[in-house]
């Protein structure tokens, strides 16, 4: 779950570090209210929305009191928001941070990561600050510091301090990083982030700034954070990917025609692949999981039949724990219940094969199945292509 | 021989008594492995078709001299069970959960490591020894057979694909393992390409990964410079759009690292055989071995 920049500043400041003065509106009246408010000689509007890249894309300004904030703020708010992570569909602008604009003397990164190859919890710091850590790795490695942290000892101060003396020759200075370096990493593990970013960390004078943050938290780990699920905003999703979430499918959208439901995360990423070396497109990725149940099989088959770009849908199933005939049950049951207007293709391999192949025989359908994966997808790929040709 | 687990393991199962851990105990026996007991705290004395139940696992190593544990613990609370096995002196511990917090399983693999025990997984299928008649895991056991493969996976029905084109072209298999879907896992492809270079029984390794990380690109290095055996790979995830976890936790391309086309690429120099369509890995490996 990724939370917005003002949400993360919030958290930010709850364990002490600074952040510019600002204020989050939902309209353009109330935008230039703020700005009013905040008594600054420049002050920056922000797209609130679930992206890297918002300055790029427009969502993001940097204004003088006199200028018309007002209108300003309405335009970007009204934005849907196209950066170079959000794909062409781009994404709502939820709201706006208004907040002042400090002086910059120098950007600073700090981040905090899970390091999958090695299990530490890895704190990463550069004074190469404003870009993002990727461009920084490939363009100045020598400019990243790392700390990896002891799980049992945890980070302790003087690899905060270590960390902020090579960022920083002030103490004063260093000081505050060191402070802001402890509370990323604390705020990284109190509450289960796959990040916890601040990018830039701005030297201001004397002061230290958060002036961008990102912190998001792993969807596994909600259970511990109930009050967190308050912060989800779900118009930054894609909303057939959440309700297929709530049914306890793993459903990402994609661009092509040919609907897909698989068991199990690597069948289902193979089966896409082989659908394309065949010359096709798939619609989407559909995980149902290894074990099932038959109402699962159904809303997947839903899923998959309400979406209108699907021209061919294509069952791949290596039943496991999950038995090919609650798979044909759950399909049946779907396919019954709205007429079925589309040519189905099911390849079924696996637990209870012959009971599943007899209840889609004896069910009238009309199913065509092939024992052969790489036949089927081929088939697929044809029926797609002779259905756009008509 | 075969690597991790065989005719001389004693399993336990960690969760005997939920619905998971009673059919699958049962079915791992019935394959052959030797399941010497279980646990579910409250219920000692009790048994499950026949498979002594413990308190703790300190008591039921004490009384089975058990030395592979096989978890089913919901994720919330899985961490513990994986403490508690490798404090008894459980060697191998299989965790089969799914979605465990990253920093659950971070912290304990840690501590695993420090005392010289296994991680297989977490979110993994298990591991079977065809060959041994051992499977500590869930994976359906009638489509492996005994042969000369070895299998490391990063998923569990892709696997299972694959395991039944092998067999299905008369390659037997000596060990097929899943390390786990998830961002952290006890095992790397490099620990076991360790162990299969040592085993004399494997003579070809199967490698199954998938996008994100970098384990199949640290594979790759390996490879090149110390395995001299033959390995066959297929990488799931050429379509897959950056940033969005594709059904595994660990499956996510981030900050343009973790692409199947950078693994594929990093294999094909080591010399791996890499084959693009999944539905030719059974006969690509039998056109290299025969």
């Amino acid at each position: 779950m990724n939370l917005h920049e003002f949400q993360s500043k919030s958290i930010l400041m709850e364990k002490g570090v600074s952040v510019p003065r600002g204020l989050v509106v939902y309209d353009a009246l109330e935008a230039l209210v703020a700005a009013r408010s905040l008594k600054a000689d420049k002050i920056v509007l922000k797209a609130q929305a679930h992206s890297g890249g918002r300055g790029k894309a427009g969502g993001i300004a940097v204004m003088s009191i006199d200028d018309d904030v007002r209108s300003e703020a309405g335009r970007i708010l009204k934005m849907n928001l196209v950066t170079n992570q959000t794909g062409p569909q781009g994404k709502p602008v939820s709201a706006l941070l208004v907040e002042e604009a400090p002086q910059i003397d120098e950007e600073l990164y700090l981040g905090v990561v899970l390091d999958r190859n090695d299990g530490h919890v890895t704190v990463m710091a550069s004074p190469a600050g404003g870009m993002d850590i990727e461009t920084i790795a490939k363009e100045a490695p020598e400019k990243i510091y790392l700390v990896k942290v002891n799980p049992l000892r945890g980070l302790c101060p003087f690899q905060s301090r270590g960390l902020a003396y090579k960022l920083a020759s002030k103490n004063l200075i260093a000081n505050q990083i060191a402070k802001a370096v402890t509370a990323l990493y604390e705020i990284f593990v109190s509450y289960d982030c796959t990040l916890a970013e601040i990018n830039p960390l701005v030297v201001s004078g004397e002061k230290v700034l958060a002036l961008d943050a990102k912190i998001n938290l792993d969807d596994h780990a909600l259970f511990r954070r109930p009050e967190m699920a308050g912060l989800r905003d779900r118009s930054q999703e894609d909303p057939v990917e959440l309700s297929a979430r709530q049914a306890g499918l793993s459903y990402i959208k994609l661009d092509g025609d040919i609907g897909c439901m698989v068991n199990g995360a690597g069948l289902a990423m193979a089966t896409l692949d082989l659908i394309s070396i065949h010359g096709g497109a798939p619609a989407n990725f559909l995980d149902v999981g290894g074990g099932a149940s038959e109402q699962v099989v159904a809303d997947a088959m839903n899923i998959l039949l309400d979406d209108i770009r699907v021209k061919v849908v294509f069952i791949n199933i290596f039943g496991g724990i999950l038995r090919c005939d609650v798979l044909a049950r759950g399909v049946i049951r779907a396919i019954k219940e709205r007429g079925l207007q589309l040519p189905v293709i099911a390849r079924i391999e696996g637990t209870n094969i012959e009971l599943g192949r007899k209840l889609f025989a004896d069910s009238g359908l009309q199913i065509e199945m092939i024992p052969s994966l790489d036949e089927a997808a081929e088939l697929v790929v044809v029926k797609a292509k002779e259905l756009s040709a008509s | 021989m075969a690597i991790l687990v065989n005719r001389e393991s004693r399993v336990i199962c960690q969760g005997i008594t939920g619905r998971n851990g009673t059919f699958h105990s049962i079915a791992c026996r019935d394959y052959g492995a030797n399941m010497v007991g279980g646990v579910t705290p409250g219920k000692k004395g009790a048994f499950v078709d026949g498979i002594p139940v413990f308190n703790t696992v300190e008591e039921a190593v004490l009384e089975t001299g058990a030395n592979v544990s096989l978890i089913f613990i919901p994720a919330a609370h899985a961490k513990d069970p994986i403490l508690e096995a490798v404090d008894a002196g459980i060697k191998v511990i299989v965790c089969i959960t799914e979605g465990i917090p990253p920093l659950d399983t971070a912290s304990a693999l840690y501590t695993v490591k420090q005392k010289g025990g296994v991680l297989i997984g977490p979110n993994t299928p298990g591991i079977i020894s065809p060959t041994e008649k051992c499977k500590v895991g869930i994976m359906p056991g009638y489509i492996h057979t005994p042969g000369p493969v070895g299998v490391i996976s990063r998923s569990g029905t892709l696997t299972y694909e694959v395991v039944d084109q092998l067999t299905k072209a008369g390659m037997g298999q000596s060990t097929c393992l899943g390390l786990g879907g998830d961002p952290v896992v006890g095992l790397s492809f490099v620990d076991c390409l360790k162990m299969f270079k040592d085993d004399p029984k494997t003579e070809a390794v199967v490698l199954i990964g998938e996008i994100g990380g970098s384990a199949e690109e640290q594979a790759s290095e390996y490879i090149k410079k110390e395995f001299c055996k033959p390995v066959v790979a297929y990488v799931a995830g050429k379509l897959a759009p950056p940033g969005k976890r594709m059904g595994h936790a660990g499956a996510i391309i981030s900050g343009g690292a973790g692409t199947a086309q950078g693994k594929i690429e990093a294999l094909t120099k080591a010399g791996v055989t890499v084959v693009e369509n999944l539905t030719k890995v059974g006969q690509t490996v039998r056109d290299i071995l025969l």
